[in-house]
């Protein structure tokens, strides 16, 4: 094992540059493709091209008796694609919808790969063995004409994708607009299926029809939790794809019982599961921070409201014992001296002698958020018929999030529409704020 | 007429989709016996207020109440007739079956519908105008009589409070007609009717209580005291730009919250 | 006496696992979630793997708990992928089933030395050891064990349907109706997917993954082709699913390959049947339809050729018959045969080698100008302009029905087309 490991690394054996080469190749294009596959949602008809393949492989080996790469791969892409037009011939002349039409392909046609393999392998003489190794993949058999082939094709692949991006682009996010420009979206979409399915002829030996629908997918799915932007995502999805490839093949490399797809597959899997955590914006951590630093945010600004409203109350008092916010909140006093400390060293307020009052800042921030929350009461209540019992409510939620435009717009409309003058709508001298509505007080 | 005689009482309520509301504190009391009309522009949250009064969307604040009751109590007294497009029509099933499906509220988890079931469905088939065709297969009827085939469904509900998403939508003249005059047939029986509606030509002549909605109740009443041309234009006029930010800010400030 | 025997059992392991699949495929493709079938029948893989290496028996027990567990968790996964980070549906579907799939064939192969099972087999099965995996009470054999294994499932699965056939039918047409009735939707769907489970693992290491998928989703999705009634296209997805496990062992024996691959050709075969034949849905069917209507429209067309020359020649006109035939605008040969069907209904005579209209014909052709000038007139009133109107008509005319045309008199009276020309009496 270490031996094998060794060899690797040192790359000092032809034979494993190439088969490292290809696997990077496959990765690659699968994650080329991929991105644009599964935006279009086309990643399960990979799936069904890439099973549907397996009859032509079989039927290229009878009637050659060849089993050079691109004899196969010639018949694995005619099979692929007729299954994807049986598909969409389904689809659009019978009542079977395309989820039933996808899984009729993919078994039947898979189906008789098996009936075709097991009959070559029982019946052939001697040289049979080998096909079934399209079933599960096998990296290490990968020789140089191999590498030729896949060459060839990977090549192909790019140097299409890059004529043609910007019309791939736009198929996959405004199709009628597309059409509006007078091409035909069709034809693009034939030629992007064209090259899904050749991205999936450059993987089958190594990864196998079972699994290599999974390196178009998988990669792309990663790499969208890290971008929104297509271009970011294709070469993400690609490095994604490589890597996955790599790895995996040094992995199977150590145990070669182990066939290579499914542990490319794993690779990938691995990323993706990486990039559902970890991405810095759409990663399950990212949200987690998020969220609960909104609920951090909202609970401060509570704690500034509850201290002004005491103070509109209490003229005269400026500093108040945890109890008398936690009433005001309707907190625990726990939760409010949790709060308190975090404001504190935000220096928005101090703390003596266990009571809490309002810095400069802590007044300025205060003021906002009360003012945001007395404009959206009057809003609520004027604009619509609501009982003035339940304006409270979605103020307090929405008080956090009203942007300066929209109070800006809130202040414009109820000076014009009810003659309020919004600068008085806060009172911290008199015995309450006199706009204050009789709902609550 | 005391609290707990109203058919349906909303108070408070709020809904959101993704944390973005789009129904916000509806606070509305439908008397017994009405003719209601819910209309409001594309977006106004007419479908989502039916659907949260029979609980098919959480509701991020407030209750409903049906005869002073919950819905799970209540909910073999209401029939529901869903947008048309909601569901598959190339389902094998007959009319007839569909009518049936009526009838499960009333059968009970694993038992069959019975001699009686059909006898209920069938009638209710023949009120509709389409006796003829209850053996036919659901996608071989035309978009009118596969709605007048849901109103029959809800009338095999047996039920006392019918809600009905857009039941003229896409129908002939005559199917229209046939629907407006079962539905007032109803209202004479005594049962509460809330229809989803579109067309606002007819709403004086087919609703005698009409609920406005644009995200919250604009009116709701009498339709000849409340369909005025001042509340259409609080309902249609597009001013609740404040409103829909404050969604919007909402929406996105959650954004991943979930 | 083993040999036939021995088929025997083989074949009725197939006609088991077939049966429980076609029953729960109908409804799996027609709440089209065959592609979730699929990812379930992929995804209890590592399930069993573990449960192989945790019991180290075939025991059915655990090999049932890992693998429903391992459904659950990817019917949960497909969902959450799917609801909440918005990974469009089939790319959460291809994202979970490929990554344990994958898991599960490292599994077997990496302990191959502890598992009874390989990567072949997890695909095709071994269906054929069937006779010799007995079930042994003390010293008596009860036959083999698969076959009571999968008699079980069956017969649980028909249980289950029978008992729920009604909640599952409306959960399935109209979830939002169910809910409203007080029917759990979510929970027949969770209740669908275990079964679904139990009949993969069930039926996994006798005929492997790919039968189970073909089984699931082809039957089913073929009795659609050919019944509108739910209860017939179950009944006939059973039957299309046994008789392929029948038929494809003795292909399998005939053409000597795998049985599980050779049931899925046969089965594919009677879907490609149906494909063609069925009497609604089938492609010949379609194709007949389509001939049908372009012979009448083509007939339509001559009758109206004559009807209008006979209107500007205030007599009986004649043409010449390949006149006529010119007169139809459609292909040459279609023509032919129209014509030839307009003589055998009567509607011409043939009088010195010219054709005419027959009384009959005239009458027919009366009513077919009646229709299009009725539409004409129609559209006219309706504020389009004259020139735009003949060419719909001529479309439209084939199309109006009785009632339709009815509509149309009341709405138009007797008046005259936009041309002009009088609108033909009904009748």
């Amino acid at each position: 094992m270490l031996e094998n490991a060794l060899r690797f690394m040192t790359l000092a054996d032809a034979n494993v540059r190439f088969v490292l080469l290809g696997s990077l190749l496959i990765g690659a294009t699968g994650g080329l493709l991929g991105s644009f596959a599964v935006l279009r949602r086309r990643s399960l008809v990979g799936d069904a091209l890439a099973h549907a393949a397996l009859p032509g492989v079989a039927l290229a080996y009878l009637w050659t008796g060849s089993k050079a790469l691109p004899v196969l791969l010639a018949g694995a892409t005619v099979s692929g694609v007729l299954g994807v037009l049986l598909m969409q011939f389904i689809i659009n002349f019978t009542r079977i919808k395309a989820d039933a039409a996808i899984g009729i392909v993919l078994s039947v046609f898979f189906g008789i790969g098996i009936v075709l393999l097991t009959h070559i392998q029982r019946t052939g003489s001697g040289n049979q063995s080998g096909l079934d190794k399209f079933l599960f993949g096998q990296a290490a058999s990968l020789v140089e004409d191999d590498l030729k082939v896949m060459s060839v094709l990977a090549g192909l692949i790019i140097l299409v994708l890059v004529l043609f991006f910007k019309e791939f682009k736009a198929l996959i996010f405004d199709p009628s607009f597309l059409q509006s420009l007078g091409y035909s979206t069709r034809w693009i979409d034939v030629l992007l299926m064209g090259l899904i399915a050749l991205t999936v002829m450059v993987g089958l030996q190594a990864v196998g029809v079972v699994l290599i629908a999974a390196m178009l997918i998988t990669p792309a799915v990663a790499a969208r939790f890290w971008t929104e932007q297509l271009n970011k995502m294709v070469l993400l999805a690609a490095a994604f794809g490589g890597a996955s490839g790599i790895v995996g093949t040094f992995i199977s490399s150590l145990a070669p019982r182990i066939p290579t797809g499914p542990v490319m597959v794993l690779v990938a899997t691995f990323f993706f599961v990486v990039s559902a955590l970890l991405a810095p914006k759409r990663g399950v951590l990212a949200r987690g921070l998020r969220r609960q630093h909104n609920a951090r945010r909202e609970a401060q600004q509570h704690f500034l409201r509850a201290c002004i409203e005491l103070q509109e109350k209490l003229a005269q008092q400026r500093a108040w014992a945890i109890e008398e916010l936690a009433i005001e909140m309707g907190h625990s006093p726990d939760k409010v001296k949790r709060i308190g400390r975090q404001l504190e060293k935000a220096g928005l307020v101090l703390r003596q002698d266990g009571r809490f009052s309002l810095t400069e800042a802590g007044l300025e921030e205060g003021l906002f958020v009360v003012k945001s929350h007395r404009l959206w009461e009057h809003y609520l209540y004027y604009r619509t018929i609501l009982d003035a019992d339940h304006v409270d409510r979605p103020a307090d939620e929405v008080e956090h999030l009203l942007t300066p435009e929209i109070i800006v717009r809130l202040e414009e409309i109820l000076a014009r529409e009810r003659g309020i003058d919004t600068e008085q709508i806060i009172n911290l001298h008199g015995t309450g704020s006199q706009y204050r509505r009789g709902g609550r007080e | 007429m005391s609290q707990n005689t109203h058919p349906i009482q909303i108070h408070d309520m709020t809904i959101a989709y993704h944390k973005k509301p789009v129904l916000w504190d509806v606070d509305l009391d439908v008397p017994e016996g009405q003719l209601v009309g819910i209309i409001g522009p594309n977006g106004a949250g007419k479908s989502t207020m039916i659907k949260a009064i029979m609980d098919l969307v959480p509701k991020a604040s407030g209750w409903v109440k049906i005869y002073g009751k919950d819905y799970g109590e209540m909910r073999k007294i209401i029939g529901y007739v869903p947008q048309r497009e909601s569901v598959d029509w190339d389902f094998q099933i007959s009319a007839l079956d569909v009518v049936l499906m009526g009838r499960y509220g009333h059968i009970g988890w694993m038992r069959r519908p019975g001699k009686e079931d059909r006898c209920i469905a069938r009638e209710s088939l023949d009120k509709v105008g389409m006796g003829d065709f209850a053996e036919r297969q659901i996608s071989q009827l035309s978009g009118g009589q596969q709605q007048r085939v849901f109103l029959a469904r809800a009338l095999a509900q047996d039920a006392r409070i019918y809600m009905m998403d857009e039941p003229f939508a896409g129908v002939d003249a005559a199917t229209e007609r046939a629907i407006i005059d079962i539905l007032v047939t109803l209202r004479e029986q005594g049962k509460t009717i809330l229809v989803v509606h579109h067309d606002l030509q007819t709403v004086t002549e087919y609703f005698n209580w009409v609920i406005m909605l644009n995200m919250r109740v604009v009116a709701s009443g009498l339709t000849r005291e409340v369909f005025t041309d001042e509340n259409l234009q609080k309902t249609y006029g597009g001013r609740l730009t404040v409103l829909s930010q404050a969604a919007q800010a909402m929406a996105e400030q959650r954004r991943g919250d979930r | 006496m083993i040999e036939i025997s021995g088929s025997f059992w083989i074949v009725l392991t197939g006609v088991l696992a077939t049966a429980s699949c076609g029953l729960l495929g109908t409804f799996l493709v027609l709440r089209k979630m065959s592609l979730l079938g699929d990812a379930l029948s992929h995804a209890v893989l590592p399930g069993i793997a573990i449960a192989f290496l945790l019991s180290g028996s075939r025991a059915i027990v655990p090999m049932f708990l890992g693998a429903t567990l391992f459904g659950l968790v990817t019917t949960l996964l497909v969902e959450a992928f799917h609801k909440k980070w918005q990974v469009q549906e089939d790319a959460s579907i291809g994202v979970v089933f490929t990554a344990l799939f994958a898991l599960g064939v490292v599994l077997i192969t990496a302990f191959a030395g502890q598992v009874d099972l390989d990567q072949e087999c997890v695909l095709y099965g071994e269906i054929a050891y069937t006779p010799w995996d007995l079930l042994l009470w003390g010293e008596y054999s009860l036959g083999p064990r698969p076959v009571w294994i999968l008699g079980g499932v069956l017969a649980v699965n028909l249980l289950l349907v029978t008992l729920f056939y009604k909640e599952l039918k409306i959960a399935s047409f109209d979830p939002a109706m169910a809910v409203s009735v007080g029917i759990n939707a979510t929970l027949i769907h969770y209740l669908l997917m275990a079964m679904v489970s139990l009949t993969t693992v069930a039926s996994f290491e006798s005929v492997g993954a790919i039968l189970v998928v073909a089984m699931l989703i082809v039957p089913g999705a073929t009795a659609y082709l050919w019944s509108d009634r739910l209860e017939v296209v179950i009944g006939l997805a059973m039957f299309f699913g046994m008789s392929s496990a029948v038929v494809g062992y003795y292909l399998a024996s005939y053409w000597d390959s795998s049985i599980a691959g050779a049931m899925v050709v046969v089965v594919g075969g009677i879907f490609l049947f149906s494909l063609l034949f069925s009497p609604n849905q089938g492609v010949l069917s379609r194709l007949w339809q389509r001939l049908q209507l372009s012979l009448q429209v083509a007939q339509d067309h001559m009758l109206l050729a004559l009807v209008r020359r006979d209107e500007e020649v205030e007599e009986r006109a004649r043409l010449r018959p390949d006149e006529l035939v010119g007169s139809a605008a459609v292909l040459g040969i279609l023509a032919q045969m129209a014509f030839r069907r307009l003589r055998w209904r009567r509607l011409l005579q043939q009088v010195d080698g010219m054709v005419e209209l027959s009384a009959a014909g005239e009458q027919v052709a009366l009513g077919l100008l009646r229709k299009h000038r009725l539409w004409e007139t129609y559209m006219n009133r309706l504020g389009l302009p004259e020139d735009h109107v003949h060419a719909p008509a001529d479309v439209i005319e084939h199309f109006i029905s009785a009632e339709l045309e009815a509509e149309l008199g009341a709405e138009v009276g007797d008046e005259r087309d936009p041309q002009g020309k009088q609108i033909p009496p009904s009748g």
